[in-house]
């Protein structure tokens, strides 16, 4: 049996469903901080697949996915942080109840 | 660039604003207030002089000073510059309104904010008037609306924050129907094929905007420019914009600002689209001649004085419009002469209103009276104001409103003898009948404020005009009496801008 | 002609009003006073000698070799050039009308600048506050009376004609603190602003069918001894016969279109001429000074629009409709304005009636006034009259003005019985009421004789109408006298003094108009002032008028005058019942000829009820709520709709995923079924 895309394709949309799914649905902005973490790396694997299949001479689909974690990992840092201030201010991390800079 | 005398009708204001910057009290800022004003006003007698000189040669360009600089290459927009003798009356008015109000503001609370808006404004309005370039006129347009928003809502007085986004709101829905018929004369200023060009006298030596388009975008230029000239029903930012503006404000709004819509008309909806204008003329003709009426009868109730005299605004810049419609040259004369006068007037009427409020702390004639016991010196030129407004010979408003008689009948009775109707007749009848309206609300005004006993005996104790105040009034009563007595002058300066050019795309 | 007298005559008094208007205040009342009788002693004896040069020098620009006097154009300046033809000039006329205005207006003026620096203070000698402003404002109205008489093209006129108007409406506003005279002043000048819109009508109208507004253009070619004047432009003078006589020229309902703007025009006449509709501003115009009363309400400007009809009649001749009208409209406000003099209690308002009266006469006489009828007798006796009455009635208001000085009121009621203590003003007084009266030898007489002999000339009908007028007007005039001078004896209030006649400087005016008054019947106007320049008269002497008499006509209008003043004379001499038995027999009348047929009440409903209350107050509130309220309403809606989709922009993230994943794959769906 060969292995095709496909195989790593349909882990990676149900992985990213996942994430929209969390994302939507979760309320602690932690969980949602996970879920996005869901569809990049879906989205990573994404890329690695294509470029491997599609494109094998090429590195540029590589180097994309290692720069993709690179920034997912300062930017999970950044949210993190923000995520653990807004804990200090409101003593809560939860998206419903903090609107107080709508509008 | 710099070679070019009229460039420096925005660069003198600019250099205003930059030495406002470095002005720490009072005395600075009005230094540089007059010392600017002081040097736009001669620029303007200069560039009068040099005019009238080269036309005196024979000379009958369209425009003369003319200039253009690449300013964004792709969409072919320039800075060009070029002045005929309704410019010049322009220019000239302009800056004596801004001489006479820099004296008019001379104790306003934060000078510094104000004055930078106030030059602001005018940089826009001089660069409105010397330009030949569409793009670049809007541009200078949208510069003189802007800072109208921040000295009416900061520096106003009553519903300031209402009327300030009123009148912005409303002269930028104008600007939004002018922009769309700008880029549509744009796209059709050329004949097919030629080069597209935003330069006002390209578009008309070309003259290739098609009939169709014409009718189009000649109703969005002069609905645009018409808002800013307070045509009916486009007409309730005045009222209210003009009440709740400082004096300077309100001086140069009247008296300036509100030309850039009946000037806009002539130079753009017209001269560019001179068919549709003969198509639809009558539309606008019934709009303005409904303001002329309108506006008057409406000043006859009003009880705030600078609602009377926004009013009468209304009733004067409709003439204005109404008499650019009737494609003539007499009437047209009579229209350029009537924003001079118009602008004079309303600015000295503005100027004597914010005076009399300073003291009185109260706009209501029917809570004033007797002022003539009181300030003699302000109830006289008010008198004058009122004379002129009415139309008194030797004044301004006469020779103006009769120019326009004159030449509207000459319209109405061609076209009723031509079998094409009597509406220019009719309209111009109605028209001559707010001489009389202009008399009832002038003269109920003087009579109730003026005149009398003394309502208030809290204002008995008012003192009369200071020396700036005096200045500021002489200056513009004197300019007022120079047109009455001299119009020929007028005339003639205005009659050298209809060239065998204009004639020719006017076809009249 | 030498330019220099012209130019003078018109800037003496422009340069007293803006000197004395702009440094008055500096200088002490008396010399401002001073310096304005002066400056208008100045122009009177240059416009005499300007109108002897017209008249007696013989020169050939004034007088042709048949005797014939011509307009002459001293000079014609361009002020403003609407088109090739149409140009506004400044210039002065010379023709026999001016040369005679002239001299009524320098005259009257004169004699009213003397007589204003006695009224024009209390008993005390204090002048009066804003004396200087008056003498400026008297300059201001002498000029621009002396220029509407010389104006040599109809928007000139136009222009003084305003310029009258304002100075009118400052003099009469000239006790500014007080409500009424506020007024008098603006009614006075809207009414007359109101009749001044159908002369701009008009003078529209006829220029642009004509291409001119010059006078001599104008009227030279109808009148043929005028058309020899080498200024007239003989090209646009035929294109205006041409015109004229053109039948087929456009009408507009039923009348021809110049037939049109001639009436229009002469609606111009009516507002200052006061002519019923438009009389209603004078009566109240006597809120102003007696001085000025005497200078603008009765001798000159009220006087303008019969001028302006003089000055047109050759055109006027050519449409006769347009003459008709003024007949019936002269005719009509002669009787009016004379039933009710006969019921006011206001001294200066029987003045102001019997001044409308007059000038009604005046229009009359212009209008029956046909070339066939001895040479248009009827024009000349305008013109007369218009002279005449000039004088005799500027007496009267002299004498009014001296009787509320020495009294402090208008109201006759507070007077009778003044004959032994004012015994000049009563002679003149006496002078000016013969005049009015037409008594024979005084000016008034001749005058109004050649007035009524046109009247016959013309028709039957309009005679009797004039001679009954005729009779009222002595009647009226004698009431008066008789209720001011006799009746019964004067009683002088507690702590007043007795009145008395007053200073030289108002009685020398007096006294100078009253012997005018008797001698001016006897100037030969017919060989000075007729409708083509052509004398009526082979030779002149002292007693040419009194010769040239209709005794027809003159000794029936005598009969009517005496009996009137007979009458006058039973009721009022002496008190007694006969004038309230008079009124309570006809009650009706009476109360309607004292409310002036309540024109006043009419005109208050109309510019109050009508034009406030149904015009402008519903136009306002229109303009508030209607198109105010539209464009509110845009700003509301917009306010209104983003209130309403605001909370999709609620903050949480999650319902953006939501609505970004449902836009996506609607999309992502549309897509693939459009793709398929």
């Amino acid at each position: 049996m060969e292995i095709t895309a496909i195989y790593y394709l349909v882990p990676a949309l149900v992985m990213f469903c996942c994430g929209v799914y969390g994302f939507i649905t979760r309320k602690n902005m932690i969980a949602m901080l996970i879920s996005l973490e869901l569809m990049l790396n879906a989205v990573d694997i994404n890329f690695v697949v294509f470029n491997r299949y599609l494109y094998p001479e090429q590195m540029e689909g590589m180097f994309f996915t290692l720069f993709a974690i690179a920034i997912a990992a300062a930017e999970t840092a950044l949210a993190i942080a923000i995520i653990i201030n807004i804990f200090r201010a409101a003593k809560n991390i939860d998206v419903r109840s903090l609107n107080e800079m709508k509008f | 660039m710099f070679s070019n005398i009229l460039i420096y009708f925005v660069v003198v204001p600019v250099i205003m604003l930059a030495g406002l910057g470095f002005c720490r009290n009072i005395k600075q800022i009005r230094a540089v207030a007059v010392t600017g004003s002081v040097a736009l006003l001669g620029l303007s007698a200069y560039v009068l002089a040099e005019y009238l000189a080269i036309r005196a040669t024979g000379n009958t360009e369209p425009m003369l000073f003319t200039g253009s600089w690449s300013w964004f290459e792709p969409l072919h927009i320039n800075l060009a510059v070029g002045v005929d003798g309704i410019s010049i009356a322009m220019l000239i008015l302009s800056s004596i309104i801004v001489f006479a109000g820099s004296f008019a503001s001379w104790t306003i609370q934060q000078p510094k904010e104000f004055f930078l808006w106030l030059i602001l404004l005018s940089t826009g309005v001089f660069g409105f008037f010397i330009s030949v370039d569409l793009f670049t006129m809007f541009m200078f347009y949208e510069v003189a609306l802007i800072p109208m928003y921040l000295l009416i809502g900061v520096w106003g007085s009553g519903r300031k924050n209402y009327s300030a986004m009123k009148l912005t709101l409303m002269l930028m829905g104008g600007s939004a129907f002018l922009m769309l018929g700008l880029i549509g004369i744009y796209y059709h200023s050329a004949p097919e094929g030629g080069q597209l060009t935003w330069n006002i006298l390209e578009i008309a030596k070309y003259d290739a905007i098609p009939h169709g388009w014409q009718q189009f975008l000649f109703p969005m230029t002069f609905v645009g420019f018409g808002v800013l000239g307070a045509m009916f029903p486009f007409h309730t930012w005045s009222p209210d914009g003009h009440a709740s503006a400082p004096t300077a404000v309100s001086m140069l709004h009247a008296g300036v600002l509100m030309k850039l819509g009946g000037y806009g008309c002539f130079r753009v909806a017209i001269y560019l689209m001179p068919y549709a204008a003969k198509e639809l003329s009558f539309i606008f003709l019934i709009l303005t001649g409904i303001s002329v009426v309108y506006g008057a009868f409406c000043a006859c109730v009003k009880t705030d004085l600078k609602y009377i005299n926004a009013y009468s605004s209304v009733s004067h810049c409709g003439l204005v419009l109404f008499a650019i419609l009737m494609l003539n040259s007499t009437a047209m004369t009579g229209a350029i002469m009537q924003m001079l006068s118009h602008g004079l007037m309303t600015a000295l009427f503005f100027a004597l209103i914010g005076m009399i409020y300073g003291r009185t702390h109260t706009r209501d004639i029917t809570q004033m009276g007797g002022m003539m016991q009181i300030m003699p010196y302000l109830s006289v030129c008010y008198v004058i104001a009122g004379m002129a407004s009415l139309g008194l010979p030797g004044l301004s408003g006469f020779v103006a409103e009769m120019t326009i008689f004159v030449g509207s009948f000459k319209a109405g009775m061609a076209e009723y003898l031509a079998g094409a109707g009597s509406l220019k007749l009719v309209f111009t009848i109605i028209a001559c009948c707010s001489i009389v309206i202009t008399a009832v609300y002038i003269l109920r005004v003087v009579g109730k404020l003026l005149f009398g006993p003394v309502y208030d005996d809290h204002h008995r104790t008012l003192t009369d005009a200071t020396w700036w105040e005096r200045f500021s009034t002489v200056t513009l009563i004197l300019c007022v009496a120079a047109i009455g007595c001299f119009p020929n002058f007028f005339n003639n300066l205005i009659n050298t801008t209809f060239t065998p050019e204009i004639f020719r795309v006017l076809g009249m | 002609m030498d330019v220099t007298i012209p130019i003078l005559i018109l800037a003496i008094p422009l340069f007293m009003f803006v000197f004395l208007g702009l440094t008055g205040m500096k200088m002490s009342h008396k010399v401002a006073g001073i310096l304005g009788t002066c400056g208008m002693g100045t122009v009177l004896v240059l416009a005499y000698y300007t109108a002897f040069q017209y008249f007696f020098s013989g020169a050939d620009i004034f007088i042709n070799g048949a005797g014939e006097r011509l307009q002459y154009l001293v000079f014609d300046q361009t002020w403003l050039q609407f088109t090739e033809n149409l140009v506004i000039k400044l210039g002065f006329l010379l023709d026999p009308i001016s040369a005679m205005m002239l001299v009524v207006i320098t005259t009257i003026s004169f004699m009213v600048h003397l007589y204003s620096m006695g009224y024009m203070r209390d008993h005390h000698g204090v002048y009066e506050h804003g004396f200087q402003r008056f003498y400026a404002f008297l300059s201001l109205f002498s000029f621009s009376m002396l220029g509407l008489v010389v104006a040599p093209n109809i928007f000139q006129m136009y222009i003084f004609w305003e310029l009258v108007g304002a100075s009118s409406y400052l003099l009469i506003g000239f006790y500014y603190t007080k409500p009424s005279a506020v007024s008098a002043s603006k009614k006075a000048f809207i009414v007359t602003r109101f009749a001044d819109l159908g002369f701009l009508i008009g003078i529209l109208t006829l220029s642009w069918y004509t291409g001119t507004f010059n006078f001599t253009e104008l009227t030279s070619i109808p009148v043929e001894g005028m058309a020899g004047v080498s200024q007239v432009n003989i090209g646009t003078a035929e294109y205006v016969r041409g015109i004229f006589a053109n039948s087929a020229a456009p009408t507009f309902m039923g009348a021809s279109v110049l037939t049109w703007a001639l009436v229009l025009i002469f609606m111009g006449g009516m507002g200052k001429s006061a002519m019923m509709p438009l009389h209603i501003w004078l009566p109240d115009a006597m809120e102003g000074p007696t001085p000025v009363s005497a200078l603008i309400h009765a001798a000159t400007m009220v006087v303008a629009g019969v001028y302006l009809v003089a000055r047109l009649f050759p055109l006027y001749l050519m449409e006769e409709a347009a003459l008709d009208i003024i007949v019936v409209v002269g005719a009509v406000t002669a009787l009016y304005a004379a039933m009710v003099a006969c019921t006011q209690l206001d001294i200066k308002r029987v003045l102001a009636f019997s001044t409308i009266s007059q000038i009604a006469f005046m229009m009359v006489s212009l209008g029956v006034a046909r070339p066939e009828f001895h040479h248009g007798l009827g024009y000349m006796a305008s013109m007369f009259h218009l002279f005449t009455h000039a004088m005799f009635k500027a007496l009267l208001f002299l004498c009014a003005g001296a009787l509320i000085h020495a009294i402090g009121s208008n109201n006759y009621t507070e007077m009778h019985g003044l004959r032994k203590h004012m015994p000049i003003t009563h002679v003149a007084f006496l002078i000016g009421c013969l005049a009015i009266a037409g008594i024979i030898p005084f000016a008034g007489f001749f005058s109004k004789d050649e007035i009524l002999t046109a009247c016959f000339g013309h028709s039957i009908f309009w005679y009797i109408w004039m001679s009954a007028v005729a009779g009222l007007t002595a009647f009226y005039m004698f009431r008066l006298y008789y209720l001011i001078f006799w009746w019964k004896e004067h009683k002088t209030p507690e702590g007043h003094h007795a009145p008395h006649d007053q200073p030289w400087t108002m009685t020398l005016p007096l006294v100078i108009l009253s012997v005018v008054s008797c001698v001016a019947g006897f100037v030969p106007f017919g060989n000075l002032v007729t409708w083509n320049g052509h004398p009526m008269f082979e030779s002149v002497d002292f007693f040419t008028n009194l010769k040239a008499l209709d005794w027809s006509v003159a000794s029936i209008s005598l009969l009517v005058a005496l009996a009137a003043i007979g009458l006058a004379t039973v009721m009022y001499r002496k008190e007694n019942a006969l004038p309230s038995k008079m009124r309570n027999a006809l009650p009706a009348l009476w109360t309607w000829c004292f409310h002036r047929f309540y024109f006043d009440e009419l005109y208050m409903f109309i510019t109050h009820r009508i034009i406030f209350g149904c015009i402008s107050r519903p136009l306002a509130w229109f303009d508030r709520h209607v198109i105010d309220g539209t464009m509110d309403a845009f700003a509301t809606i917009t306010n209104k709709a983003s209130e309403v989709i605001k909370p999709l922009q609620s903050g949480q993230i999650q319902m953006y995923v939501w609505y970004y994943l449902v836009g996506a794959l609607l999309l992502g769906g549309i897509t693939a079924l459009c793709v398929i």
